[in-house]
């Protein structure tokens, strides 16, 4: 059987618009075939499992089955009761599956048998619905919905990440014909658009560039591995980085717009940000406010409400730090994952003394287009320098060099 | 005292300003209100107004304005 990794070539494109004709058809006439959704959907999950990823499918296959069982199950026991404990529980064995995989590398130093690609996006889409549930904001689950929001196949691998409600009313019809004729045109704009990005741009920067700036920075490297060539290697990765996945990005939002789902976007020009936290704004914007709402959010809530912090400023600052070393754990158990988080936290704590310094001094200090060029400056800089420890080249550069 | 009032002094206590002839100004749009606001704004409408709002019910773009802000506590009290 072949296998069909999700927007690696034009080729599948083509083969997921044909098999998709008949939903727009569809669509375009107020109806949403549900039945010819799913079994599409279904026969591209299990094209992106075949030959050698067999073991992945079936990983997916007991990982699916573990979340219905915990988050119906919660549903179920909520209507009735609210236990804490019984909520914890519930989280801590809706992410254990991810945990492991994330841990096993670090631990056992090979890939665990539980991973499959996609495993962290389902992840945040399951234990998205378990805290609604818990808030009240969810009164129920239905599992047919919540298969399909799980495994919807233009997000399974990498995200954007949906909101469940949202998902849900999108899903729960047919876009009006005009409304839905709009949503095709932006299809077809991000998918060209999205072509430019990945297989152009990221193409340059990650397949022609990257290789050459990498053995520059190797061959050269001076004191700390520093050299002209890791620069060059900073912003060649940071530009890589963005136009990869701000190119899969946009391939999946534009065939979510084809299904009818105006999935949301996850960047929003992001080296154009005047400072880290407009950044966070702008970059992966689907993850970021994902940990917003469900860490940052809560985490701070938590802190006041039981008033463990009084100062607030405080509270911001431990949040923050909590925040991103749970997003840095979450890219991967390594030093650089970890650092790259506590870098941000870092980064955006200073970033807070900086605007509240500057709301206090705000006649003193000027504000015209070169101190806005210059805010962008730095913090396009700041970033490139974080994605270069995210890339983990310098734990190559500086751990295991190779031999000269 | 009743919810508009309690909102104003809420978000004045916040933001330093005064929301009571700008009830349409989007709060997020400005910057002036911010996440950790929010959460704030969230435990204040909970102590003065004894109305519980989950972090996951909040949807900015319900919560955007000082006059949505009332009327979504008007709508949970």
């Amino acid at each position: 059987m072949p296998n069909l990794q999700p927007y690696a070539d034009p080729q599948y494109f083509l083969i997921l618009l044909v098999a998709l004709v008949p939903l727009m058809v569809g669509l375009y006439h107020g109806h949403r075939l549900r039945l010819w959704e799913t079994v599409v959907s279904l026969a591209f999950i299990v094209l992106m499992f075949t030959g050698h990823k067999w073991g992945e499918g079936l990983a997916l296959l007991a990982y699916v089955a573990w979340q219905f069982l915990l988050v119906l199950g919660y549903a179920r026991y909520r209507r009735a009761h609210n236990g804490t404990a019984t909520f914890v529980a519930a989280v801590c064995a809706s992410i254990a599956p991810l945990a492991v995989v994330k841990v096993t590398p670090a631990v056992a130093g090979h890939p665990s048998l539980l991973g499959f690609l996609g495993i962290s996006y389902l992840t945040f889409k399951s234990v998205q619905v378990l805290m609604e549930l818990r808030d009240g904001a969810l009164k129920q689950v239905s599992a047919v919905d919540f298969g399909r929001f799980l495994l919807f196949l233009p997000t399974l691998s990498s995200g954007p990440i949906d909101r469940y409600r949202r998902f849900v009313a999108d899903i729960a019809g047919a876009p009006a014909q005009a409304d839905y004729v709009a949503m095709l045109g932006r299809a077809v704009h991000y998918l060209f658009l999205g072509f430019l990005y990945k297989f152009i741009l990221g193409y340059a920067f990650g397949t022609l560039m990257l290789p050459k700036v990498a053995q520059a920075a190797l061959v050269h490297a001076g004191p700390l591995g520093l050299s002209w060539g890791l620069v060059g290697y900073m912003y060649v990765y940071s530009m890589y980085l963005f136009f990869d996945f701000a190119g899969y990005s946009l391939f999946a939002v534009a065939i979510s717009l084809v299904m009818g789902v105006d999935t949301p976007m996850n960047f929003k020009r992001p080296f154009a940000a005047g400072n880290i936290k407009e950044f966070w704004n702008r970059w992966h914007m689907t993850l970021s406010f994902w940990f917003r709402d469900f860490v940052f959010m809560r985490t701070t809530f938590f802190i006041m409400k039981h008033k463990l912090i009084r100062n607030r400023v405080r509270v911001s600052q431990v949040a923050y730090l909590i925040n991103f070393l749970v997003m840095g754990f979450w890219h991967g158990v390594t030093w650089y994952y970890i650092v790259y988080g506590l870098f941000h936290a870092v980064a955006i704590i200073i970033n807070d003394y900086w605007l509240r310094f500057k709301k206090k001094h705000r006649q003193q200090l000027p504000h015209n287009r070169w101190t806005q060029a210059l805010a962008i400056f730095i913090t396009f800089n700041v970033v490139c320098f974080s994605f270069l420890i995210f890339s983990g080249f310098l734990d190559k550069l500086w751990f295991c060099p190779p031999h000269r | 005292m009743d919810i508009q009032s309690t909102v104003n002094n809420i978000l004045l206590d916040l933001t330093g300003e005064d929301f009571s002839t700008r009830g349409d100004e989007n709060l997020f749009d400005t910057g002036l209100l911010d996440s950790m606001d929010t959460v704030q704004l969230l435990l204040e409408l909970q102590d003065q107004l004894g109305i519980s709002v989950p972090v996951s019910e909040f949807d900015r773009s319900e919560w955007e304005t000082a006059n949505k802000i009332v009327a979504k506590a008007a709508s949970l009290a």
